[in-house]
């Protein structure tokens, strides 16, 4: 039996460091059916299966402990079912923590359904030929220093293992418009030729995916894009309706702001050709959408459209490249700008007598040239913090970026202060490649209960 | 007629896939879009973006939303996971495109 009754479908979170107060708001106010934890940025997938290397229990989000105990006795309370990427490089292990977190909440043996198959590493192995999108080149020049891949899976696997009943579902890798789209169609079994219900559910899926960057986050300006309250910035639902009906709306009593222009905004944001999204749900167009503002903080979502979703899934590709190290130092006052500069300077000639080299390199004034490049015009400001970086395979290389920063207060120009401990963060590089979708194998299990 | 700032006319966001950057420019007022059809072209706005993005830059047209979507290719230093920027996202790379002057802007009529 489809649901008839309307649908409120929450964003708990935009990326595994997002704030985690104003989810268990939205669980406690909102009066939503499903809470929707997105949390892997692009190379995410590529750091955690390392941790799972290191530890074969880990390779879930870690954040995943705090997120859960704040929200889980307000979702199991209330029957708010629960849908996350949170599984990362392992979504049996992140089940299972999610797990081990409600028996010590006492809230005793929580069945968690988890989807498998978007990890293809395996797979790609025996690949060669595939092409990079990126670059064009085949994939067979990753393949030594490969440390991940996985799919991008879509909606009717998650909606699949929405059907098992359990109050909490657990992947990796799956779209991120995917992860809201599967809670629409499991509960009122729309179709892959529902295109319409379809592109309506996609579109509602990326404005809720980043959480507060629809509700006046990423946004305000003052004095020319005011939003109230910013400090206490609610989080986002969609009410859906079995037809495809979409409105946006937010936490009620939380701050922030939901209009035309904060829903524009998001819609386009990481969009490249507004005629072709391309999700593993569908091929979402935007150019007849129309948002209307219904009340304050609610507006409705008209005219999304799409075409059948693609042959390919999209993979991301993860491999070792090496390391990034990292310097800043400080001046300020008479020739602040002279005295950072001559000390770049100096910092470059030690490193190469010392015979390092780099295949980038980067010198920025923070204050002046660091964002957006220098145009020889900028004007000088009080005080400059010089920061260099360099990226090379060998990490010796990469730590003395640093070290010879750290070294100008004692080995360059007058009044430096304020350097940082050199940094050096290992490289974790992705690209992508189009894998034919029957390739890729896909399970549901169930992690528990009966 | 005088020159005016796309932020006088219009407001901005940026996303990021890979080494690309996208930048929406959205009107406040609808009666602008066609002004920045005609004045801020993919030439002027790789110009303004010539010390951080190589290029391509393609404009693709949002008139239901009156908005246009720039999209910058080689734009983020090798991509996000291999910059060596601050902002490897390239988020604040709006603030570029707010700042571009246009002449001859006729006014809201």
């Amino acid at each position: 039996m489809s649901r008839t009754k309307s649908l409120r479908v929450g964003s708990g979170a935009g990326t595994s460091d997002d704030r985690m107060v104003p989810a268990l708001e939205l669980a406690q106010r909102g009066d939503i059916d499903y809470l929707v934890f997105e949390c892997l940025a692009e190379r995410t997938v590529a750091r955690e299966n390392q941790s799972r290397v290191k530890d074969p229990e880990k390779g879930y989000t870690p954040s995943l402990h705090e997120r859960l105990r704040m929200v889980l006795p307000t979702c199991m309370e209330k029957g708010i079912r629960i849908v996350s990427n949170m599984g990362a490089a392992n979504p049996i292990g992140g089940a299972r923590a999610a797990r081990r977190e409600a028996k010590d909440l006492g809230l005793g043996d929580m069945p968690v359904a988890v989807v498998l198959g978007d990890d293809v590493i395996d797979i790609v192995r025996t690949m060669p030929q595939l092409t990079l999108m990126e670059n064009g080149e085949p994939l067979e020049s990753l393949l030594p220093k490969l440390a991940s891949a996985n799919a991008y899976l879509g909606a009717d696997l998650v909606s699949a293992a929405l059907d098992r009943g359990t109050p909490m579902v657990m992947t990796g890798r799956v779209a991120d418009p995917s992860l809201f789209l599967a809670p629409m169609m499991h509960e009122f079994r729309w179709s892959y030729d529902d295109y319409a219900k379809l592109a309506q559910g996609t579109a509602a899926g990326h404005l809720l995916e980043c959480t507060a960057s629809v509700t006046g986050g990423c946004f305000g300006w003052p004095g020319v894009k005011d939003v109230p309250d910013l400090a206490d910035n609610g989080y986002p639902f969609a009410d859906v309706t079995p037809d495809g009906g979409i409105v946006i709306s937010k936490t009620p009593g939380s701050g922030g702001l939901l209009n035309v222009m904060t829903c524009t905004e998001q819609l386009i944001y990481e969009m490249h050709d507004p005629r072709a999204y391309i999700t593993p749900d569908c091929v979402l167009d935007i150019t007849e959408l129309k948002f209307t503002q219904e009340a304050a903080d609610r507006v409705r979502v008209e005219r999304a459209r799409a075409r059948p979703r693609t042959d390919t899934l999209k993979v991301t590709v993860g491999y070792a490249d090496g390391y990034i190290g990292e310097g800043e130092v400080s001046y300020g006052g008479i020739g602040a700008v002279a005295r950072a500069k001559w000390a770049a300077e100096i910092i470059q000639e030690r490193l190469r007598r010392r015979g390092f080299t780099y295949e980038d390199f980067r010198v920025d004034l923070i204050g002046m040239t660091s964002l957006h490049g220098d145009n020889g015009s900028r004007p000088e400001p009080y005080e400059v913090r010089l920061r260099l970086a360099g990226r090379a395979q060998d990490r010796k290389a990469a730590y003395a970026v640093g070290f010879e920063t750290r070294a100008m207060h004692m080995h360059g120009p007058g009044g430096s202060g304020g350097a940082c401990e050199p940094r050096v963060k290992d490289v974790l590089a992705v690209k992508s490649v189009l894998l034919p979708r029957h390739f890729v194998k896909t399970e549901i299990i169930v992690e528990g209960g009966k | 007629m005088s020159s005016v700032r796309v932020f006088d006319l219009a407001h901005s966001r940026t996303g990021d896939k890979g080494n690309t950057s996208n930048i929406s420019v959205i009107c406040y007022d609808d009666r602008d879009w066609d002004f920045l059809q005609r004045e801020l072209t993919e030439t002027r706005v790789l110009e303004a973006y010539k010390l951080i993005a190589k290029g391509p830059v393609k404009r693709h047209e949002i008139r239901n939303l009156k908005a246009f979507n720039f999209v910058l290719e080689n734009a983020l230093g090798g991509g996000v996971t291999i910059s060596l920027a601050q902002d490897i996202h390239g988020k604040s790379l709006c603030n570029v495109m707010l700042a571009i002057e246009l002449p001859g802007y006729p006014g809201r009529k």
